[in-house]
């Protein structure tokens, strides 16, 4: 049937056996996926998990929200609101944030760069199963004896050791699973973009998207193994007797916030610069004009990589840090601003004298642009140490991270999920839901995160589960703001399943201005694509030229 | 077909160099832990001090100023004794030798250890601050009952910055031995 | 694009209406900005990041301003025909530039006004603050007073059963007291996991360390009370352990420590007199709530597996135990949240509350313990 072969890659037992090198070994049904080594459909599993996941961290979140909905405890409980603000992040973080990335990464690079698959097939495989059973653990612990962790998504010590619950081994398990995913990952992806470029394409004539993802599997292989170590240590200070993080023993619960940092600084650039490539390839089609400073894009990327590593302390201004510690810091955190400005500039410069169109992925990457300048001007008053000893730990905080999480981050792979949907399933995203859940969740996302700029400079801590009676209206709006924002997503999975059954067929070329190799392969793209290297010719003033 | 050998050689070459960075980096990790405390006893952060006995400095005394050092006890948890300051301020001039003393009581009658953790604010301070002689560099054991009196000796370096004229000490007890930690309590 | 203006405006415009009814606030900001506060310090904060505040909204009035009039000007609907330059040297230089002037600009008076937060010395009073799960203990050095600040609002305002008061959970029993026009150095270190103490009104946010000590200062000139919450998580209460800063004249500092002193030789004296059940169950309820429901929960039945049931198991029914249920309460135990109450709680309190706990919720082993035994125990100080 010809729908089938279509969208061969969500359906991939069918219609596949002309492209494929073994059709006759090919397991079929379940197993099909769970041996998978196709670099699209492991794409698509990423992407598939990332979304229950969001779900499943959204659902969190509106725990939380309801719980804070109005002053005073009526749904659940202190020791439970806890779990949930911690499980939240943790879930958002390495479930389905980083996921999402990995799996666009796995989808788009390949046929950016003109490969046939990933370096290393079997292993990508691998990675992608270590995340259900980590998650799998990580959840079953909210029914373990004691609860889940209940420490925050940072872990402190001594309240992740000596205080935790008796489920944090598997937490630790956990996180050391979604670790080793995380780097088996960033190797793949390293060996790919580094080894199967079609000839003639030099780093400087990859895209953006390639490019990113290119410095933040550098910045994983990093930090991975910094946060592998300090869970570690937390593991041998529970049950092996060790004080790393125990004044008791000779040891420093700040030594714990500084390896902690260590690895989640780099972490949240990780979460933000594959987001920058995918604005940068949206805007450029959507705007019909070539992006503005490619080479000044890449520079600005590896500055702010390099500049992650030295300014991790921005987080713990409170600690206690010698004044000259505290200076180095916020000098460090404020230079950020520049190579984050240029990018922002840049794509303004690409707009500026474009032939503009509104289709959803360029309303996503709008909004992006918009919402994430506003988490960076907030970063940018977060830096400054005196004003910081008032916003640390407040819900300023909260809205400065989520402005650049939600709608960073996640717009941004939305908005990349609805510019390679028709890539994916041959059909357009229905452009009227597309439009509704875009205007929904700027609604919903500004209504649960602006007041809580407000609340949190009023005064208003963050990870308590009953406030003051002052918060009471900016709690209400927010929370108001995060179900009309939650359910919102629901309109997405319509949008998807929409398209993959069907809808308007999508060229080869989807988009009018789109560039790159992905879009000379067909929509939807057969489960197997450049077996040969495709002919790559740069652009006559591409840097890689000059 | 030599294409795609030569790009197999090269991927196993750059998975070969990502392992080793990783393993680098496994390494780096590891090597922080100590890192850290080399650096908080150069640098004096997080107010953590000399964990054995030091030289005095010779620089002389520096008659022109006071600092007043301040000392506080706190006992943690677990430990069935008393930490006691006898001398709670202390004015001495930079480079001068001084000595306070402090009061153990175990007033339970088990025979049990504990560990006295200085920590010193301000914590630039901490560097500056040098112990001859304390009771924090070991592990104490008390009998049942039993009180002793322990002196700390110490002198405070002349490059003390001026702007700080108060340091203060503080000496938190922790059980030492898991026995002690119980307290000798049947659950 | 006009649809993303309007939306814009309309969600932002409808947010004054609603927000801000409450008039009682806990702080003296506006409900939407942070508190100016009431220290020289807090005051220099607030206009640091005010001006911070401003800058930033220029820039993204100037960059969205930009970016809106682009979007607008050159839609595909009209007709625009994109153009093909895609670099430009010298605007990129400028773009790099401007910032960096920028920051300079911010960074000026930041690192002025913290070099001014960092400096402790000449204060005439040491207050060393303890964060406790979830308490916090002030004790002011050389003054021999030093006490517990608990939560004062009652249980029965969190779960609706009454209505909530104007102080709701930003209350205490026992306000840190200070005189106003001195200056004030304040030591932290916690007994357990890491809190924060935070007094927006002051500018004061420090980390309580367990095993360290920090310190930061302050100095308030105008009387009255001064609301705080613990900032960093520290455990299931972490939302109900507020700070309450009341800022008084010299004279009635004075007369409130030698209260305190006074009071405190009242209590010890407790301890030299025979207590009857009754009475010391009386007393202990009142204690057990205060210190010990919050985890043991006022039913006594706990949370297990982190916090042990005390009714009708375990050491408080065992008549064997008695001792043993008074070592815990006296000393803690070592890797658990259970804190060592001997040195911190009266005689008479720490009688009086394990007198309770082995008799409450049908634990009926008629031990009494007396305030005398334990102060023997202890010894005197």
């Amino acid at each position: 049937m010809a729908s089938e072969s279509t969208h061969a890659v969500l359906q991939p037992n069918v219609g596949t056996a002309e492209h494929g090198h073994h059709p006759a070994q090919m397991p079929t049904g379940i197993m099909r996926w769970v041996l998978t080594t196709n670099h699209k459909e492991i794409g698509s599993l990423y992407l598939l998990f990332s979304l229950l996941m969001l779900f499943v961290g959204g659902s969190m979140a509106l725990v939380i929200r309801a719980e804070l909905f109005q002053p005073g405890l009526q749904y659940v409980q202190p020791e439970f609101f806890n779990q949930m603000t911690t499980m939240h992040g943790l879930i958002m973080v390495f479930g389905a944030i980083m996921p999402a990335f990995v799996g666009l990464a796995n989808w788009m690079i390949p046929m950016q760069i003109g490969a046939p698959d990933m370096a290393l097939p079997r292993l990508n495989n691998f990675s992608f199963w270590l995340l259900p059973v980590a998650f799998g653990i990580l959840l079953s612990t909210l029914l373990m004896e004691g609860g889940g962790p209940n420490f925050g998504w940072t872990f402190y010590a001594p309240l992740s050791t000596t205080y935790a619950p008796p489920s944090t081994s598997f937490f630790i398990m956990s996180i050391h699973l979604a670790g080793i995913s995380s780097i088996l990952g960033a190797i793949n992806i390293i060996a790919t973009i580094l080894n199967l470029r079609t000839p003639g394409m030099r780093l400087m004539d990859m895209s953006l998207f390639v490019w990113t993802w290119l410095i933040t599997a550098f910045l994983l292989i990093a930090v991975m193994p910094v946060l592998a170590g300090v869970v570690t240590m937390m593991l041998l200070d529970i049950n092996f007797g060790t004080s790393f993080f125990d004044a008791a023993g000779g040891g420093d619960p700040v030594l714990f916030q500084h390896l902690f940092w260590f690895f989640g600084h780099p972490e949240v650039y990780i979460m933000i610069l594959p987001a920058f490539g995918i604005v940068s390839l949206i805007v450029p089609t959507f705007a019909r004009k070539r992006l503005f400073g490619y080479a000044s894009m890449v520079y600005a990327t590896a500055s702010i990589a390099l500049l992650s590593f030295v300014v991790w302390a921005h987080h713990m201004f409170t600690v206690g840090l010698p004044l000259t510690a505290e200076l180095f810091f916020m000098y460090s955190t404020m230079l950020i601003a520049v190579p984050t400005g240029v990018k922002v500039f840049n794509w303004i410069a690409t707009l500026f004298r474009g032939s503009i169109s509104f289709e959803v992925p360029m309303l996503f990457a709008l909004g992006f642009i918009v919402m994430f300048t506003i988490g960076g001007l907030s970063g940018v008053m977060l830096a400054i140490v005196p004003a910081d000893f008032q916003y640390h730990d407040t819900y300023f905080v909260v809205a400065h991270f989520h402005y650049v999480l939600v709608p960073g981050a996640l717009f941004a792979i939305l908005a990349g999920a609805y510019y390679w949907m028709p890539k994916w399933t041959g059909h357009y995203a229905d452009e009227t839901l597309g439009r509704w859940h875009f205007w929904l969740s700027v609604i919903g996302v500004n209504l649960t995160f602006f007041p809580m700029h407000f609340s949190g400079l009023a005064g208003m801590p963050r990870r308590i589960p009953d406030y003051a009676l002052q918060f009471a209206d900016f709690n209400m709006i927010s929370s108001i703001g995060g179900f009309l924002f939650g359910f919102s997503q629901l309109i997405f999975v319509w949008v998807l399943v929409k398209a993959i059954r069907g809808g308007e067929k999508a060229p080869a070329k989807a988009w009018e201005g789109a560039e790159g190799l992905e879009w000379t392969v067909p929509c939807p793209a057969p489960i197997h694509t450049f077996e040969t290297p495709p002919k790559f010719v740069p652009e006559v003033d591409s840097p890689s030229r000059h | 077909m030599s294409k795609s050998q030569s790009s197999d050689v090269g991927v196993k070459r750059t998975v070969r160099k990502t392992l080793w960075a990783l393993m680098g980096m496994v390494l780096f990790t590891i090597a922080l832990v100590p890192l850290y405390d080399v650096f908080c006893e150069v640098t004096g952060l997080n107010g953590k001090t000399a964990t054995s006995a030091q030289v005095m400095s010779a620089q002389g005394r520096d008659e022109t100023r006071w600092v007043r050092v301040q000392l506080v006890t706190r006992s943690g948890t677990g430990l069935p004794w008393r930490l006691e300051a006898l001398d709670q301020v202390i004015a001495v001039h930079p480079g001068e030798i001084a000595q306070a003393r402090f009061r153990f009581t175990n007033t339970s009658d088990v025979r049990s250890s504990g560990r006295a953790v200085p920590s010193v604010s301000p914590s630039q301070g901490a560097r500056h601050f040098r112990k001859m002689e304390c009771f924090c560099f070991q592990e104490q054991w008390l009998e049942g009952g039993e009180s002793i009196e322990l002196p700390l000796v110490f002198q405070v370096d002349p490059a003390l910055p001026a702007d700080i004229q108060t340091l203060t000490l503080a000496y938190t007890l922790y059980p030492m031995s898991e026995v002690v930690a119980q307290g000798g309590y049947r659950e | 694009m006009i649809r993303l203006t309007i939306a814009a405006f309309l969600g932002f415009a409808l947010l004054p209406l609603i927000g801000n009814v409450h008039a009682s606030s806990i702080n003296t900001s506006s409900g939407w900005n942070m508190p100016m506060g009431v220290t020289d310090i807090s005051q220099e904060v607030f206009h640091l990041h005010m001006t911070i505040l401003w800058i930033c909204i220029a820039i993204a009035v100037i960059v969205f301003g930009v970016m809106f009039w682009s979007l607008f000007k050159y839609r595909r609907t009209q007709g625009a025909k994109s153009a093909h330059f895609h670099e430009n040297t010298f605007v990129e230089v400028m773009w790099t530039a401007i910032p960096m002037v920028i920051l300079v600009v911010m960074a000026i008076p930041a690192t002025a006004t913290l070099k001014k937060m960092y400096d402790t010395s000449n204060a005439d009073i040491d207050i060393l603050v303890t964060g406790y799960q979830w308490r916090w203990r002030y004790e002011y050095l050389g003054e021999d007073v030093s006490f517990f600040s608990n939560l004062s609002t009652p249980r029965e305002q969190i779960y609706g059963q009454e209505e909530r008061g104007d102080f709701y959970l930003v209350e205490v029993d026992e306000p840190m007291v200070v005189p106003v026009g001195r200056k004030i150095r304040l030591l932290l270190t916690a007994n357990d996991v890491i809190h924060s103490w935070w007094v927006p009104d002051l500018a004061v946010k420090k980390d309580a360390i367990p095993g360290f000590i920090n310190e930061s200062w302050t100095r308030i000139d105008e009387p009255g009370v001064y609301r705080g919450q613990c900032a960093e998580l520290c455990g299931r209460d972490h939302g109900f352990m507020p700070i309450e800063v009341k800022a008084v004249s010299e004279e009635e500092y004075v007369a409130w420590l030698a209260s305190k002193r006074e009071a405190a030789i009242t209590e010890a004296q407790g301890a030299d007199r025979e207590w009857a059940l009754g009475e010391l169950m009386e007393r202990g309820e009142g204690t057990y709530n205060t210190y010990c429901a919050a985890c043991h929960q006022p039913d006594g039945k706990g949370l297990p597996p982190i916090f042990p049931a005390l009714a009708g198991t375990g050491i408080s029914i065992d008549p064997s135990a008695r001792q043993a249920h008074i070592d815990i309460v006296l000393y803690g135990k070592t890797g658990t949240p259970m804190p060592a109450f001997g040195t911190t709680l009266s005689p008479a309190e720490l009688a009086a509350v394990i007198t309770y706990e082995r008799n409450a919720w049908g634990n009926n082993t008629a031990d009494s313990v007396q305030p005398a035994e334990i102060r023997d125990l202890l010894g005197s100080q």
